[in-house]
């Protein structure tokens, strides 16, 4: 059994820069599945990290055991913030709250003072373009509003460590890719280390300084790549030569690891 | 700051405000208007029969008081002083009956429901009563409850109580157990207790379960007052003992009216508590 304790020297790397620290992790399931076994894995300051792998194969479960939702079953894991935003699937909002309500939730259940609540949420809402919106219920919304709300959500407890768990996956192409430039932008203006789970590499390249592949289950990482172009990025840089390159390289990692 | 090119096409989009909600009444409407006379003709129909059994025991047998003419029926309902107060007054206290044994199964059934919902042990441990408390037959265990606790309201209470029971318990523990997983871990990502819990997430969640089980607890809780009447006659009985006594004296239209008055409250608390669930839920719900 693993436990989670602050960072204190991580080798070549500051203490204050690394918010998480993955050795050798692995997770077995009380039923006898395996999911992870040996994953090393660091988050540091600035860095936006992706996961990349084929359903199933446990990049859900490192993020839950990074958000403390389960434990490692064995290895070490240091999460080394307080302020985790975690984003699920599912916009996963509150039906019967309002926008704002919604927004404020998570401020509320840390029994932020009135004020303080109302300032992080209006701030929030403005930070995902939801101003105007504040009393739509959540079924008045589109997906990618939607899954807005639930970014807002996150922001108002401003994480340092933010963690994406395939929040994109149900929406469409469009509205994806729009998502992904308002988190490029939030990533950039917000100074948060994003861990994100996706099946998608040309998503996982276009929002990472980093992208890992994962091999199937039991879930072990099987490469790792530095993503070199610079930020804030041009949305035009999904149709450059450069991003395409990287994109089939990854490609053809993850092909290899599931073959 | 970036434009919000997905939230411009909020007027098209199906999922969105304008035509969710123009959908949602629209429809609704037309569909309202189109269909009154469709249960008005039913209506007319079974009026229409009624009068021809009523001419035939009436010339036919001769026993007018089996089944009586439906204008007598609404005469003695509305116009007849002698019977009409009487009629209005046990309204009142069977109304009195079923409000009193709704809100005390109500409070008995959420207490029990939360309590379930807190435990998978709890829920074992105490699920099996409420079925059980559901397949007793009622009409058994009655002689027993005025024994007990004697032949007035108490006992007319306490039968109501255990008749509308049962919806509002599995309903309610239905509903709270309805959150999904991934809300739940919301919560408790950020160290929300029980009582939180319960409170901002399981109870509103759990609300239009609530109304379907008060709707069909406060129609269920009608028949328990009148079923409470005809066994617990002391004190100041309502409609079950009006039903009784106009039968006992072959009033025919005075059994009907009482009949047809306690079948109308049945009918009245089912729309108001319907009323009440579209107020509460009916903004984020479509509660039907």
């Amino acid at each position: 059994m693993s436990t989670v304790t602050p960072v204190e020297d991580v080798g070549e790397r500051s203490a204050a820069a690394v918010l998480l620290d993955f050795r050798d992790v692995s997770m077995q399931f009380p039923d006898g599945t395996r999911a992870l076994t040996g994953v090393d894995l660091t988050v540091a300051r600035g860095e936006f990290v992706s996961v990349v792998g084929p359903s199933g194969c446990g990049k859900s479960t490192l993020l839950r055991i990074a958000s403390g939702l389960e434990h490692a079953s064995g290895g070490t894991t240091a999460v080394a913030s307080r302020r985790i935003g975690y984003v699920f699937q599912d916009a996963t909002l509150l039906p019967w709250r309002s926008v704002r309500r919604n927004v404020e939730l998570l401020a509320e259940l840390h029994r932020m003072p009135k004020a303080e609540r109302a300032a992080r949420t209006a701030a929030a809402v403005d930070l995902v373009g939801l101003t105007g919106f504040e009393k739509h219920l959540p079924r008045q919304l589109s997906g990618g509003m939607r899954m807005r709300v639930s970014l807002a959500r996150s922001l108002t407890l401003d994480p340092e460590l933010f963690l994406f768990d395939e929040p994109f996956g149900a929406l469409d192409e469009i509205t994806r890719e729009r998502l992904n430039d308002e988190l490029l932008r939030l990533f950039v203006r917000q100074g948060f280390a994003g861990l994100f789970i996706t099946h998608s590499v040309a998503e996982a390249v276009y929002l990472s300084t980093k992208v890992v592949v994962m091999s199937g289950r039991p879930g072990s990482i099987v490469g790792t790549f530095r993503v070199p172009f610079d930020l804030p990025r041009d949305p035009d840089l999904r149709f450059t030569a450069e991003y395409a390159a990287l994109v089939g390289e990854i490609s053809h990692a993850l092909r290899e690891a599931h073959s | 700051m970036a434009t919000l090119d997905d939230t411009a096409p909020v007027t098209t989009e199906p999922t969105t405000t304008e035509p969710a909600t123009s959908g949602a009444r629209g429809p609704g409407r037309a569909r309202r208007s189109r269909s009154w006379w469709q249960p008005a003709i039913v209506f007319l129909l079974v009026i229409g029969v009624w009068y021809l059994v009523a001419v035939y025991y009436d010339r036919v047998k001769e026993l007018s008081w089996v089944v009586p003419y439906p204008h007598l029926v609404l005469h003695e309902m509305f116009l007849n002083p002698a019977f009409t107060t009487p009629l209005v007054d046990d309204l009142v206290q069977t109304s009195i009956v079923t409000g009193t044994g709704l809100g005390v199964a109500v409070v008995i059934g959420g207490l029990w429901a939360v309590l379930m919902s807190q435990a998978r042990w709890l829920e074992q441990s105490l699920y099996p009563y409420a079925v059980i408390l559901q397949t007793i037959p009622i009409l058994a265990i009655v002689p027993l409850i005025g024994t007990i606790f004697g032949y007035e309201f108490t006992s007319r209470a306490i039968v109501t109580v255990m008749i509308a029971l049962f919806p509002l318990v599995s309903n309610t523990l239905f509903g709270l157990q309805s959150v999904d997983r991934a809300q739940r871990e919301l919560f408790r990502l950020q160290g929300a207790g029980r009582w939180t819990t319960l409170t901002k997430l399981q109870f509103p969640a759990a609300l239009p379960a609530i109304f379907v089980g008060l709707r069909t607890a406060a129609g269920l809780a009608v028949i328990g007052a009148i079923v409470g009447d005809q066994f617990f006659q002391r004190g100041t009985p309502g409609l079950g003992v009006l039903i009784q006594v106009s039968n006992a004296r072959l009033n025919g239209p005075g059994t009907y009216a009482a009949i047809l008055t306690a079948s109308l409250l049945g009918v009245a608390v089912f729309l108001l508590f319907g009323l009440l669930g579209r107020l509460a839920i009916g903004k984020w719900f479509d509660f039907t």
